[in-house]
């Protein structure tokens, strides 16, 4: 079951990778036909939007993906200008330096209709890509579905919900754990949350580290340790639906992207000499051509573009059922859908509690794996 | 670019760096607050346990090797018991032998003691009764003599008789 929705969901994630047009592509269309109309007074153009809404079919996709992207402010309730979101800082690195502002700036725009001035530079969201206006230029402009013209993008360090996400992760971990080393200090029988934790500690310990990395397994605990937390409680900060959680942080490439090139690393930063002759001299050696090719890629890409896109796939894809389920209701029109979603989502809810640890175990024990495989001594 | 990414899988600069600063501060910090102690705790606990069981298992062993000695010094002890309840025996039967000898021994002399007293009684009674049987003899016979002698004509027939007697000498 969860092989065929992995393997699902990584071949729609490559799908859209490979093909220009893929399904979010689609459902911007509809938005650009009324924003390209372009020198349309700014309310004008929101009372064009509002309008087209109403009218507008429920798309699925739009809502999905529009709830696991990443967001300039969090969204805790309510529908356009009405809606009600914790607004978080804008950090950009532009052309003439740094600029701050908060995302309460733009007035719950992400359509490119609002401008914000800062510092005699002009800055528009549009989908969450935060745009500076070239001189001169009063609103967005674009050329053909949506390319922007008229705009460049600066560097965005924003805390988005993602980043804060990250903080609120980082500092979870750090009241529990900095809780539970206290609770050493009273004596060495652990009690309450340090009894609950001591077991995960010692799983990562002795069914992760031991087993795959052997008796040099010391030095990497602290990472393997952090990595597995780290993921663990960003998977379920994913899974519960309100303010301040719900941010689909692990079920985002940059963030997977990362923890997999740390992990690359890690990694190749502990190969010993038996490691490296074997990628750069493979035995036998008439197969070197062929051998150098599949091992440097191995240990260097695909490994880690394993890991990376392995997180990533299952993450999302645990949102999106759950969120497709919801949606099951709005396509249909009709409340009694829910008698059907609610079980549903409930149901594929509760299995991502456990995919969330199973996740976060599988990452840790193939990275803990790899750091064994360079470590290892040489057995030829 | 040619091909479009979609933003489901489009890498974000931003949110890259700040995983990677989050994540490697928070690392330090877990490190050096969280995870060292806790592991070192649960390795002291451990090798606290480690030790325990060994010096249970050492205690165990002492105990047995205690018990083994005990078990010798009882041995020792029962046959250093044994061994004088024997001597002791053996004292008793000498003493009681010796004293059965040196009974008998004096019984002995007492007895051929009593014998000797005896026989000189005996000798002395009889040494007495000699004396008197011949002081009474002597008695009798001056009785008799006094009695036969008493008148003359006895005196002179006897004086025959015996003047007679030499005759026929």
């Amino acid at each position: 079951m969860r092989k065929f929705l992995n393997l699902s969901v990584l071949s729609v994630a490559l799908f859209s990778v490979t093909f220009p047009t893929g399904i979010i592509a689609q459902s911007h269309q509809a938005e650009n036909h009324s924003t390209s109309t372009t020198e349309v007074s700014e309310s004008a153009a929101d009372q064009v939007e509002t309008a087209h809404a109403e009218e507008e079919e429920f798309d699925p996709t739009e809502v999905v993906m529009h709830h696991i992207a990443d967001a300039h402010s969090f969204h805790v309730y309510g529908e356009g200008e009405e809606a009600v979101s914790v607004p978080l800082p804008v950090i950009l690195y532009t052309s003439k330096g740094l600029v701050t502002f908060m995302s309460s700036a733009f007035h719950h725009d992400t359509h490119g209709h609002h401008v914000v001035e800062r510092n005699g530079q002009r800055f528009v969201n549009y989908h969450d890509d935060i745009y500076e206006l070239n001189a001169g230029a009063e609103h967005l402009e674009f050329e053909g579905d949506h390319t922007v013209t008229n705009a460049s993008l600066p560097l965005d360090l924003s805390i988005t919900k993602n980043v804060f996400t990250l903080f609120l992760a980082a500092a979870l971990l750090l009241l529990i754990f900095g809780s539970v080393a206290r609770n050493y200090q009273k004596g060495s029988v652990p009690s309450g949350l340090a009894g609950f934790m001591e077991p995960l500690v010692l799983f990562v310990r002795d069914d992760i580290a031991i087993p795959n990395i052997g008796p040099k397994y010391g030095r990497y605990m602290p990472y393997l340790l952090t990595l597995f937390f780290f993921i663990w409680i960003i998977n379920l900060i994913g899974l519960v639906p309100f303010f301040p959680f719900s941010a689909n942080l692990s079920g985002n490439i940059s963030f997977t992207l990362t923890l997999a090139v740390i992990a690359l690393l890690v990694v190749n930063f502990s190969g010993n000499k038996a490691y490296w002759k074997h990628i750069f001299a493979p035995q036998p050696w008439w197969l070197w051509p062929i051998l150098f090719v599949i091992e440097f890629l191995s240990n260097v890409v695909i490994k880690f573009f394993a890991l990376m896109i392995r997180l990533f796939a299952n993450i999302t894809a645990g949102h999106i059922i759950v969120l497709s389920l919801i949606s099951l209701i709005f396509i249909f029109k009709s409340v009694y859908m829910s008698a059907v979603s609610v079980p549903f989502a409930l149901f594929i809810s509760v299995l991502e509690l456990l995919v969330a640890a199973l996740q976060a175990f599988i990452f840790t024990l193939l990275t803990a794996l790899f750091i064994g495989q360079a470590v290892a001594e040489d057995h030829h | 670019m040619f091909l479009e990414i979609n933003p489901l899988v489009k890498p974000d600069i931003g949110l890259i760096v700040w995983t990677t600063i989050t994540f490697l501060i928070l690392l330090v910090l877990l490190r050096k607050f969280a995870w060292k102690p806790i592991l070192g705790a649960v390795k002291g606990r451990e090798e606290s346990i480690k030790e325990s069981l060994a010096s249970a298992e050492k205690a165990r062993e002492e105990m047995k090797r205690l018990q083994s000695d005990n078990e010798r010094i009882l041995q020792e002890a029962r046959q250093e018991r044994d061994k004088m309840m024997k001597d002791a025996r053996d004292i008793r039967d000498k003493i009681v032998s010796d004293a059965k000898a040196d009974a008998n021994e004096q019984a002995e002399q007492i007895i051929a003691s009593a014998k000797e007293q005896i026989d000189n009684q005996k000798m002395a009674a009889i040494t007495e009764l000699k004396n008197q049987v011949a002081e009474m003899s002597i008695e009798i016979a001056e009785m008799i003599l006094r009695a036969e002698l008493d008148d003359k004509e006895k005196q002179s027939k006897l004086v025959d008789n015996h003047l007679k007697n030499f005759k026929l000498n």
